[in-house]
């Protein structure tokens, strides 16, 4: 800045706050429900070629011959290109083998057919639910003690409770498949790819290409779902850009098919554990033991971090393994490691408070001190008590009434940290008033064009009709990827200080028009008048017109180590579920569910209180639906489909509550992201609803009528059901 | 309740619909009256037809074996209908056919010679949005967007069937429709406000 001054790029104070704060409906949803807003999948480019991709049927074998000459000869095929070449060992099913690219997607996989694999097939492991079975391939981490928990666990005075509990392996299952249109023309490279790093991608491609980052042009205008799984270019990204290369420079169009996109394109670890946990009479706990394990594929992965949230038991022994399976690789979800986690500990406490006749808030509230924000999970638990007419509702375990459809109310606990990522946004004014705010970020659903705009919008007391955005190119200054919960606080801070800096020079050229110094000026609906005396004041677009011929375009830079306020991290949260249970059929049903969820500045509650709903109704869809199901016997998923990849439909989800802690306190933190967090604790509250309403817990998720019915029946068999 | 759904029993690949116990997701669609292509269009290779889309005749050149879905997208660049689950799950794919709501990738484009084709591109005129685009919006009955169309074309179905539906009906009606980001609080609303939008309005804009 040319005057000494450090601008002050502090949030307004929420009373005279005109956009930020307001619940305003989502910029660029009149595109998404007319079916004008374009995907990557949705462009088509002149003289486009489709790919089509062959991949391994097995899941763990060396490829002794390829024979691509029949595909080849294929009339409309332009380029078959081998993956896996002969001699190389494909270890998970859905490998990429060779690519195919042709005028049509039809002659592509008519080719595909034609392409003569051999294999010599060895053994695989592909299911992680016995850890006994899983020999070599279990890897432990090492164990843990704290304290002494073989002595409190034999204390007369505790009483211990010991289960067995699991959640299964999820994929993302992005209803836009993984893929891009691309081009390696001469000496460029053009991808419209669907992606969660626009700024970042293009480098990571050069990379594995070897070709000048400079000269990766991407370009993305919407994404039909990441959830953690496309930070990447990935195999098909390279693959793609080098098939494109070898058919002339051709624009190639290479979205995966359903079937490769579920085995191969992104999933979550999965986690097993045997719990034993003690607590004094009164529920103070004492003692904690965890023998867990879990797989994310063939490098293993997937350390659920507990006991969650209530970290501080003064006893504690954990023991960890990883399993590597011939399965498709683990990638980011929604809060990783947290659901599993969340899961695994309220499931475990909910057992011990049924044993000790308490109830289960009461238990949680008992214990607060072990946990890193008591006061604030104290307000929750009231709060989503009181949502949820817990007093009202809840009876003990196993006392729901004669009939064959029992009711249960179960809780869970959430944290996540949040913060922005590092994020530059560049804005420009225009002598004509016109603003233009540009950053290399990216909007996927989660509102963040809305939430950029009104930012902006703010900033300069204009309309967010007055502002241009573009985002979702790598020409613009670059922002980081899109991944926990950090995009709301990197882009809002990067635009919040761009803006005050190009206002600070507008300040400059207005205040000799009106006699004062910059520093006398405000900027309030459409006008830059003097503060205390608003009658003297000239309209935004007379403001602009003293620039005369020159623009001002100044940037905007968050750093993820100095928010300087303006984001914070760290935030906690309650869930609670009631279900209703027929324990004749074991069908479960959502009734209600309730978030409580710590935030900082809420940007936008309308947005906001969107990411709580998906967060809840996709955490429903791993409660009672979803599983990855994987054949031991073929080595092959079984469920590679939408038809029997279960997810929740319309009439599955109940009601749901969503209650957003803005406060003044609160505020004061600044912006904290809002995705990861309530996408927590939605399995454990639903897992324990259940276990509340029929009296026995059903050891794995999810809840199925057939586990259900064998938890009634006493047939779980201490394994995935 | 006479919105029971029928379960679509005509696929192109001979695979059986609609076994799900617990999630929604049998479908809402009415069996098409599948008619036989007329004599002339024979394959493998393409052939030409014209399909009526939006009120107007479109010529085209597709294989027999092209969904109509694919044919939109691939060869007509009507792109507002999503490819997703490609096996009649999902419902992303949603189109009207002589006023029925119909799965795109359960439909041969040489199947829909003949017939009206409506798509969420023709819905409203150009420039105009639908009624239920608008509450779509308003509701924030969409995140991420590539379910939205299906689902606003789903609705429209429903709504002409069923102008002053309960929220029931509308969970029952909506069912074969998936979303991925959990948007079903704003689109079971959104359906709701549209319904009461289009009292007399546009109902076949």
């Amino acid at each position: 800045m040319p005057d000494s001054v450090k601008p002050d790029y502090s949030w307004p104070a929420m009373e005279k706050r005109r956009q930020i704060g307001k619940p305003i409906s989502r910029l660029d949803g009149h595109l998404k429900s007319s079916g004008r807003a374009k995907y990557a999948s949705d462009f088509n480019r002149k003289d486009m070629l489709f790919a089509a991709l062959l991949t391994s049927p097995h899941a763990n074998a060396r490829l002794t011959k390829i024979d691509i000459a029949e595909a080849k000869a294929v009339p409309g095929v332009v380029v078959v290109q081998i993956i896996t070449p002969a001699g190389q060992q494909v270890q998970w099913e859905g490998t990429e083998i060779a690519v195919v690219s042709a005028t049509t997607e039809e002659i592509a996989r008519d080719a595909v057919r034609k392409i003569k694999v051999e294999y010599q097939v060895m053994p695989h492991l592909v299911k992680e639910d016995d850890l006994a079975k899983a020999g070599a391939r279990a890897k432990a981490a090492g164990e843990q003690v704290t304290g002494d928990p073989d002595q409190m666990f034999k204390d007369a005075d505790v009483v211990v409770s010991d289960g067995f509990y699991s959640i299964p392996v999820l994929t993302h299952c992005c209803l836009e498949p993984h893929g891009q249109v691309i081009e390696w023309a001469a000496d460029q490279i053009n991808v419209w790819p669907s992606t969660q790093n626009v700024s970042g991608y293009g480098g990571d491609l050069g990379t594995t290409v070897k070709f000048p980052a400079d000269k990766i042009k991407v370009h993305m205008d919407n994404i039909g779902g990441g959830f953690g799984s496309k930070f990447s270019p990935d195999r098909w990204g390279a693959e793609g850009a080098t098939l494109s290369k070898a058919s002339g420079g051709k624009p190639v169009k290479w979205m995966l098919e359903r079937n490769t996109e579920l085995q191969i394109a992104g999933n979550r670890p999965s986690a097993f554990a045997k719990i034993k946990v003690a607590a004094k009479k009164d529920g103070t706990l004492v003692a904690w033991q965890s023998e867990s394990w879990a797989t994310g594929g063939i490098g293993g992965g997937g350390s659920p971090p507990i006991p969650y949230v209530f970290t501080e038991i003064p006893n504690k022994r954990m023991n960890h393994s990883a399993v590597a399976t011939n399965t498709g690789g683990v990638r980011a979800w929604r809060a990783p490691n947290h659901p599993q986690a969340s899961f695994l500990t309220c499931s475990a406490l909910e057992d011990l408070a049924a044993k000790l006749n308490m109830d289960p808030i009461q238990f949680f509230k008992k214990n607060l001190e072990l946990t890193a924000r008591k006061e604030t999970y104290l307000r929750q638990l009231d709060k989503a008590a009181e949502l949820i007419e817990w007093k009202k509702y809840w009876k003990p375990r196993g006392q729901n009434g004669a009939g064959p459809v029992k009711e249960g109310l179960g809780i869970a606990i959430n944290t996540w940290g949040g913060g922005g990522h590092a994020s530059r946004c560049q804005t420009t004014i225009n002598p004509d008033g016109t603003v233009l705010v540009e950053t290399g970020s990216q909007d996927l659903g989660t509102g963040t064009r809305t939430i950029i705009t009104q930012v902006a919008a703010e900033t300069f007391g204009l309309p967010m009709s007055a502002i241009t955005l573009r985002i979702g190119d790598n020409s613009l200054p670059p922002s980081g990827a899109s991944g926990g919960s950090t995009t709301v606080g990197g882009v809002s801070s990067s635009t919040r200080k761009s803006t005050v800096n190009a206002l600070a020079k507008l300040y400059e050229v207005a205040a000799p028009a009106l006699n004062v110094q910059p520093s006398e000026l405000e900027a309030v609906d459409g006008r830059i008048q003097v503060k205390g005396n608003t009658s003297k004041n000239l309209t935004w677009k007379a403001a602009c017109s003293k620039l005369g011929v020159n623009k001002i375009s100044e940037i905007g830079i968050n750093d993820q180590r100095k928010p300087e306020g303006l984001n914070s991290s760290g935030v906690g949260g309650i869930q609670m579920a009631h279900v209703s249970v027929d324990v004749e059929t074991g069908i479960v049903k959502m009734k209600r569910f309730v978030a409580v969820q710590d935030v900082g500045l809420v940007v936008n509650p309308k947005l906001a209180d969107s990411q709580i709903h998906g967060a809840a109704i996709m955490g429903i869809c791993g409660a009672l639906f979803e599983e990855r199901i994987m054949d031991q016997q073929t080595g092959k998923m079984l469920n590679a489909d939408m038809e029997f990849y279960k997810l929740a439909g319309i009439g599955d989800v109940g009601e749901i509550i969503s209650f957003l802690d803005i406060t003044p306190e609160n505020d004061k933190r600044g912006i904290v992201g809002l995705g990861e967090p309530c996408a927590v604790g939605v399995v454990a509250a639903i897992a324990n609803a259940v276990a509340n309403a029929i009296g026995v817990r059903v050891p794995s998720v999810p809840l199925t009528p057939d586990r259900v019915l064998a938890a009634l029946n006493g047939t779980s068999n201490g394994r995935t059901a | 309740m006479s919105d029971q759904p029928k379960k679509p029993n005509v696929s192109r690949r001979g695979f059986i619909g609609g076994v799900s116990v617990g999630a929604t997701t049998i479908g809402l669609l009415e069996t098409p009256e599948i008619q036989a292509a007329p004599a002339a269009t024979q394959g493998p290779d393409e052939v030409p037809i014209t399909l009526r889309i939006n009120g107007k005749p479109v010529q085209l050149s597709v294989e027999p074996r092209v969904t109509l879905l694919d044919a939109l997208r691939n060869r007509l660049d009507m792109t507002g209908a999503k490819r997703v689950c490609d096996r009649g799950t999902c419902g992303a794919c949603t189109v009207s056919i002589n006023g029925r709501t119909v799965y795109g990738c359960t439909t041969l484009a040489i199947d829909a010679q003949g017939k009206d084709i409506q798509t969420i591109e023709g819905i409203a005129p150009e420039g105009k949005l639908h009624p239920l685009s608008v509450a779509f919006v308003n509701q924030d009955g969409q995140q991420c967007g590539y379910c939205t169309p299906g689902f606003v074309m789903a609705a429209k179905g429903f709504l002409e069937r069923h102008p002053n539906p309960t929220y029931e009906q509308v969970e029952h009606g909506l069912g074969g429709n998936l979303c991925r980001c959990g948007t079903y609080v704003g689109v079971r609303k959104a359906v709701l406000e549209a319904s009461k939008n289009m009292k007399g309005g546009p109902k076949n804009a």
